[in-house]
């Protein structure tokens, strides 16, 4: 009897160094499962982000770049540009993508960068240790919250999906989950069709990814999946934003 | 041995590119050139200028405290300058704009009507022209068939100026040519 | 050999990188070397390559990055206020161990400053700029035919050295225009990088990813990697040192140091010096860093010579390494202006008799 389940080929040995409960892990698999079914390992560049994935590259095997703290949409440009040839994606969460990088992210995306963004918005801080993020809820605690986010003096959490699929340029932007199987089987379907519209040369193409940080969180992994579900979710609609079928972005694209 | 001059005027009067043209022909004739600039705020709609430095051997400082000529387009630069020039030096006076002397004995003052002579021609932006004509023709800093062939460089591709600054270069050379000599 | 044409400064910068065989550039505007984008922003089409303006000069640096880490050959240019924004991403490549070349047509500060000639940069290049321990090598021109010269050399340096090599102009070597000549035979082929750069592993035939990165947690580890850059920067020291004595073989009583657009007037007024009679000697450091350590000792040691001045468009930042490498032998001085003026030779002559 062959085997039905397997390691992907993209994905390395080593142990990973995120907490129980973590979504990383799940992403890493995905990217990695459809680096293997599209074949596209040997011209693949991935840049890592400041932030808890700032060593992705040693859970995959295929080049890396690791940019400074917000930078990894240039560092991607700057790889596109000169090797368009390449297959190139930025893995970024959002305290690196959402505030630092915010200038960055939004010249990629309206230039229409031929590459792919995956961003993993757990909505905390998490290699720094929980303080509070772009993405952080109204009146959630973290260490830089204590009294939990008050919006009337830090405003209310940026929805990033919603913000780049207002750009004119055509690009394909959703928003998924990868907090529980249904989710997931979505999320690996749009990562696929982004990563199908980068080889396609087609657009920018942009996976927002709720996850949890049960750590930061203060939570039992179970319970991180349940707030995440009642609290990220009914804030976070998940859905295709954007296409580059589609002219403009918002709600009607969804 | 070694020369320089300066073009000032408003901006827009064309004074960066007279200069580059008379830089070019310096080039050609086998001299070291050098060409700066104004490039402060001043180039915004005021006052422009620039200096070019003509040499038999590599250029030193690109700084000259008293340049040997000067090319006035309109009455500041005239002021702020011709104090400056050294002695013996040619002064082109565009006496269109410029009412006043240059307040020196000691320097080849030539008062040109280059914004008329333009005119006339039939486009006042081919001044700066004119005046290349009249101060090379005056002060034989290059050879005269050398700045035709430069002018003509500076304008094959614009060929709707082409003729027109060929002529202005020509009607610089005459109104000169018509002055009493030195 | 090929045909002199008269060009600006910048405009010549931005042929000469075409010319070595650099094809990618990325920049943001900034006076005084706006011309380099707005010429290569026609010409790099005509040739293939790449041109991006893109939306910062932070954003510049990590293109630069990400180019370089792919193995290309990349540069940019930009003047002080943008060259500190770059400085975090100059940092990182040098971190990372990339070659790239950049440009600084330095202006006028601190802050917005003026956008005039000066040499005011000259600590953030050869001290830092960014953070942590790096270098960067630091080319200093005085005319337009050597701005293009050592742009050319620029990229065979970065590569044998795979560090950020900076051409330190100021806004007058970019605003004027001066005869060049390209000299073909300095083009070179980039070096092969199959080693490190992140080029696809399937175009170098490779089982093996290629990381590029500057993040060592474990202190032994990033202990090694500073050793590996320090080495290369005593490298530098023993190999790329570039300088022009001047006037050097007279009996001169003052020495001055002094390099870029300052050295030129420095010349004339050395020039003229001399035909009253009065020696005076230079060396010109055409390598900022690696900075000519022994040539400037031997020049103060000489035993005619009884003191060194250090001339420069800043309040006085090379004179500190002058006086290092003096080594209290002579008393070092220092004259300089830095709001744009550049002193004219008679200024210099003054200061220099009058030591």
């Amino acid at each position: 009897m062959g085997k039905t389940y397997q390691k992907p080929e993209a994905l390395s040995d080593q142990h990973t160094h995120y907490c129980p409960g973590c979504t990383h892990g799940v992403i890493h698999r995905l990217i990695a499962e459809i680096i293997d079914e599209l074949d596209i390992r040997g011209r693949c560049v991935g840049v890592a982000p400041v932030g808890c994935a700032v060593l992705a590259y040693n859970y995959f095997v295929f080049d890396f770049q690791e940019a400074a703290h917000g930078r990894a949409p240039a560092v991607a440009t700057g790889i596109k540009r000169v090797r368009p040839d390449l297959f190139v994606f930025t893995y970024q969460g959002d305290g690196d993508l959402a505030s630092i990088g915010m200038g960055e992210i939004i010249h990629a995306a309206n230039r229409g960068e031929k590459f792919t963004s995956i961003f993993v918005n757990n909505a905390i801080y998490g290699m720094t240790g929980g303080q509070m993020a772009p993405t952080t809820m109204p009146g959630q605690h973290t260490t830089t919250s204590p009294f939990g986010r008050d919006v009337e003096d830090v405003g209310m959490p940026l929805k990033m999906a919603e913000l780049l699929a207002a750009l004119q340029t055509p690009a394909y932007i959703t928003r998924q989950a990868v907090i529980k199987p249904k989710y997931i089987v979505k999320a690996k379907k749009a990562i696929k069709k982004a990563f199908t519209y980068q080889l396609e040369k087609r657009c920018f193409s942009f996976v927002e990814l709720i996850s949890t940080c049960p750590t930061n969180w203060a939570m039992t992994p179970n319970e991180s999946v349940k707030w995440a579900e009642d609290t990220l979710l009914s804030y976070y609609e998940l859905g295709e934003y954007k296409t580059p079928e589609s002219l403009s972005g918002g709600a009607n694209a969804k | 041995m070694q020369s320089e001059v300066m073009f000032a005027g408003f901006g827009g009067q064309g004074i960066l590119m007279s200069g580059k043209v008379l830089a070019h022909a310096a080039m050609e004739e086998g001299h070291e050139v050098l060409w700066m600039p104004s490039y402060g705020p001043e180039m915004r709609g005021g006052t422009a200028y620039c200096l070019v430095m003509i040499s038999d051997r590599l250029i030193g400082s690109p700084v000259v405290r008293n340049p040997s000529h000067l090319v006035a387009m309109n009455r500041p630069s005239l002021e702020k300058f011709a104090p400056l020039i050294k002695p013996a030096g040619v002064v082109l006076i565009n006496s269109s704009l410029i009412a006043i002397d240059a307040g020196r004995e000691d320097l080849d003052v030539i008062k040109i009507p280059v914004t008329a002579i333009a005119k006339e021609l039939g486009n006042v932006r081919a001044a700066n022209i004119v005046a290349l004509g009249a101060f090379v023709e005056r002060s034989k800093i290059v050879g005269f068939d050398t700045l035709r062939h430069c002018v003509h460089e500076e304008f094959v591709n614009k060929k709707n100026f082409l003729s027109l600054n060929m002529n202005a270069l020509e009607e610089g050379k005459k109104a000169a040519e018509m002055l009493p000599k030195k | 050999m090929g045909k002199k044409v008269l060009m600006k400064g910048n405009e010549a910068i931005g042929e000469a990188a075409i010319r070595a065989g650099c094809l990618n550039y990325f920049a943001y505007p900034i006076t005084p070397q706006s011309e380099v984008a707005e010429y290569l922003s026609h010409r790099m089409p005509e040739v293939g390559g790449v041109f991006l303006q893109a939306e910062s000069e932070v954003a510049v640096a990590y293109m630069i990055y990400g180019a370089a880490g792919a193995g290309a050959r990349v540069f940019t240019t930009s003047s002080s206020p943008g060259i500190s924004l770059m400085s975090e991403g100059l940092s990182y490549i040098a971190g990372a161990q990339l070659p790239a070349v950049f440009v600084n047509i330095v202006r006028g500060g601190p802050g917005l400053g003026g956008i005039l000639p000066s040499q005011g940069d000259y600590f953030q290049a050869t001290k830092g700029g960014g953070h942590g321990d790096y270098h960067l090598l630091v080319m200093a021109p005085e005319s337009v035919q050597e701005a293009a010269d050592m742009m050319m050399r620029a990229f065979p340096l970065a590569e044998k050295y795979r560090n950020p090599v900076i051409i330190l102009g100021d806004g007058l070597i970019g605003q004027m225009m001066e005869p060049v000549e390209f000299h073909d035979h300095l083009r070179t082929d980039p070096v092969n990088n199959n080693h490190w750069a992140t080029n696809g592993m399937q175009f170098r035939n490779s089982s093996k990813p290629n990381i590029v990165k500057s993040l060592f947690l474990d202190p032994d580890e990033l202990n090694e990697n500073n050793l590996i850059l320090k080495a290369k920067y005593e490298r530098m020291k023993k190999e790329d040192i570039l300088f022009e004595p001047y006037n050097m073989d007279g009996p001169y009583q003052k020495l001055i140091v002094s390099y870029g657009t300052m050295s030129r007037v420095c010349k004339t007024a050395i020039d003229n010096l001399k035909v009253k009679g009065i020696e005076v000697g230079m060396i010109r450091p055409q390598t900022l860093f690696p900075f000519p350590e022994t040539a400037v000792f031997e020049a103060a040691a000489k035993e005619s010579c009884k003191a060194v001045i250090s001339i420069e468009l800043s309040m006085g930042q090379m004179v500190e390494d002058v006086q290092r490498c003096v080594q209290g032998l002579r008393p070092v001085h220092w004259y300089g202006e830095c709001g744009g003026n550049v002193p004219t030779p008679e200024k210099v002559m003054d200061v220099v008799t009058s030591l």
